[in-house]
């Protein structure tokens, strides 16, 4: 858990750039700090590994303040990625991944045959290896500055914009892999971005920043979307959402009917869902794991208005009409509304 | 000029030796002085100017001037070669010591707050990242003092002093074009394959610069 607690940040020159911060980062977990340009992420960030001193306040890492702590070695157990990858032009990918082990006694040897590993948990194969920084892409060399940030270990991760230098395709690939990383290795992790997007997709929580340092709202991205503490946050969250917060509610609780409600289904003889009688194409079914995004999105597009769930194996389980979508979202809002 | 040269190998090879380290020896002291003197113009932000500044002026003195002043400020004998060694070595620490500062600060600063975050202290990070980085800076400023210092020891010979210079001072006395050819060849060639030496070097040392978009290499 990385606690924040009452810290104030003003640097020289007058301007405050964190503003009696209160916040507690849960372990095991990963928070977004979100905010536009200037709003004190850097800063806040760099103030867990100390590299930014508080004016006031104390940080603490499961509960010990870093303030008592020997820099270098507070810093030898925090992976950092640093915006834009910021990798050692001088050193070859391999050497890049073998730094902190390297600086925390390990031989070079040893430190080299465990960051090959790393490559390939970061997605990059053994070809790279033997390349410097200079002779990859954008892409390629932010994935070796969160694999040199994983190199020894460190239960806590701090990211700061780790996917800001690459297209939008490769930022969602990037993504994708990052959280099932993630999903294995279950680090401490704060990780910097202004793209709100970002912090919602990877954030288990969001800490929203405003301009001058101030935090406007922390809370599950799901909280965010649902209950925007105010105008800056809902304007910074952005249109429609309401259509992105159902990203986050399973369809699991939606109540289906029998398939045999909808005579127009065509089934084959395994019972799996094949066409529309009237219209044909079936346009895509759920099942119980999608997020009732889906189902909404299903249920618009298809031609008949009724979405079609199915089983592991593929066969036609339920099926959920516009109107019944529409009485779950309302139930949905009302029971949110009184919790 | 075979001639020559089969007449007076002795000579010409001490003439050649005596350049050499007349050259060479500035170079190393220069460069042990400006490594810390140009870290120094980085570390202390305020440094910096003065010591591009006091560079400037220094490299500004002709070379003349300072072999026939040295004697009287060292009190050294004014055919000591020591007055050469000194004089190059000043010229060598007015143009290294800007380059190494200018080295480090090419090095761009996210790699520099990168080694912090990994939890380098502060001399190994010196030692381990920013060094190795403004390496090909530093080399190319290497470069330039000792081609330029094997040029200027020909110079002391006008004072007397060594090198192949002498060559030509001697083909000048006695009105003889072969001891000045030799030494304008020599002296060329010297600075030719010090330098090559010096790219060879800064090839393999800095593998990397070759990959690094608008590089020194
Ligand atoms: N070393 C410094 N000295 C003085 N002011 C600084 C320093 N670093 C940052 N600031 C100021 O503090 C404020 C917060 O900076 P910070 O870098 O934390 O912002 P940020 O949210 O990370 O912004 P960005 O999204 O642009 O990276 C800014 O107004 C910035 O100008
Ligand atoms: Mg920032």
């Amino acid at each position: 858990m990385i606690t924040f607690d009452d810290v104030v940040k003003v640097y020289p020159g007058g301007s405050t750039a964190v503003d009696h911060l209160t916040v507690e980062l849960p372990t095991g977990k990963l928070t977004a700090l979100v905010g536009p340009s200037g709003c004190g992420k850097t800063t806040s960030l760099r103030m867990i590994n100390r590299m930014v001193r508080p004016t006031s306040g104390r940080v603490l890492i499961d509960g010990e303040d870093v303030a008592g702590q020997d820099e270098a070695k507070l810093r030898r157990g925090i992976g950092y990625v640093i915006q834009h990858a910021g990798l050692f032009p001088h050193r070859t990918v391999l050497d890049n991944v073998a730094t902190v082990p390297v600086l925390l006694g390990k031989t070079r040897r040893e430190a080299r045959a465990a960051a090959i590993g790393l490559l390939e948990r970061v997605g990059l194969s053994e070809e790279f290896a033997k390349r410097y920084p200079a002779q990859l892409s954008g892409g390629q060399q932010q994935r070796v500055g969160v694999a040199r940030a994983l190199a020894a270990d460190p239960p806590v991760m701090l990211m700061d914009e780790p996917f800001s230098a690459v297209d939008p395709v490769v930022r969602g690939q990037l993504h994708a892999e990052f959280l099932r990383l993630q999903q294995d290795l279950g680090k401490t992790i704060a990780l910097v971005t202004h793209d709100i997007d970002e912090a919602i997709k990877l954030g288990d929580r969001v800490a929203v920043l405003r301009q001058g340092g101030i935090l406007a709202q922390f809370g599950t991205p799901q909280d965010l979307l649902t209950k925007p503490a105010d105008d800056f946050v809902a304007e910074f969250v952005g249109r429609d959402r309401g259509l992105r917060s159902l990203s986050f509610d399973s369809a699991a609780a939606l109540p289906v009917r029998p398939p045999a409600e909808a005579p127009d289904l065509v089934l084959d003889d395994a019972g799996r869902p094949v066409a529309w009688r009237s219209v044909g194409d079936l346009g895509g079914v759920f099942q119980v794991t999608d997020s009732l995004r889906v189902v909404t999105d299903l249920a618009i597009s298809s031609p008949v208005g009724i979405a079609v769930r199915v089983d592991a194996d593929g066969r036609a389980d339920g099926i959920v009409s516009h109107h019944d979508l529409a009485d779950h979202l309302v139930a949905r809002r009302r029971e949110s509304a009184s919790a | 000029m075979i001639q020559y040269l089969n007449n007076n190998s002795a000579v010409v090879l001490d003439a050649l030796q005596q350049h050499i380290w007349l050259a060479l020896l500035p170079v190393l002291l220069g460069f042990a002085i400006a490594l810390p003197l140009g870290y120094l113009g980085v570390r202390f932000t305020w440094l910096y100017h003065p010591l591009v500044n006091t560079s400037g002026v220094l490299y500004s003195i002709p070379s003349l001037a300072l072999f026939v002043f040295l004697p009287v400020l060292l009190g050294t004998k004014v055919l000591s070669p020591i007055n050469i060694v000194v004089a190059l070595t000043i010229y060598t620490v007015a143009l290294l010591a800007r380059t190494v500062a200018d080295g480090l600060r090419s090095v761009d600063p996210t790699v520099t707050q990168a080694a912090t975050a990994m939890g380098y202290r502060r001399f190994r990070r010196l030692i381990d990242v920013e060094l190795p980085v403004a390496l090909p800076v530093i080399l190319a400023g290497l470069r330039v003092a000792t081609v330029a210092n094997i040029s200027l020891v020909s110079v002391g010979a006008l004072i007397g002093v060594g090198g192949l210079g002498q060559l030509f001072t001697r083909g000048f006395q006695l009105f003889y074009l072969e001891p000045i050819l030799v030494g304008i060849i020599l002296s060329v060639a010297l600075a030719g394959i010090a330098d090559l030496v010096i790219v060879l070097i800064q090839r393999a040392v800095t593998p990397w610069a070759r990959f690094q978009r608008g590089g020194t290499a």
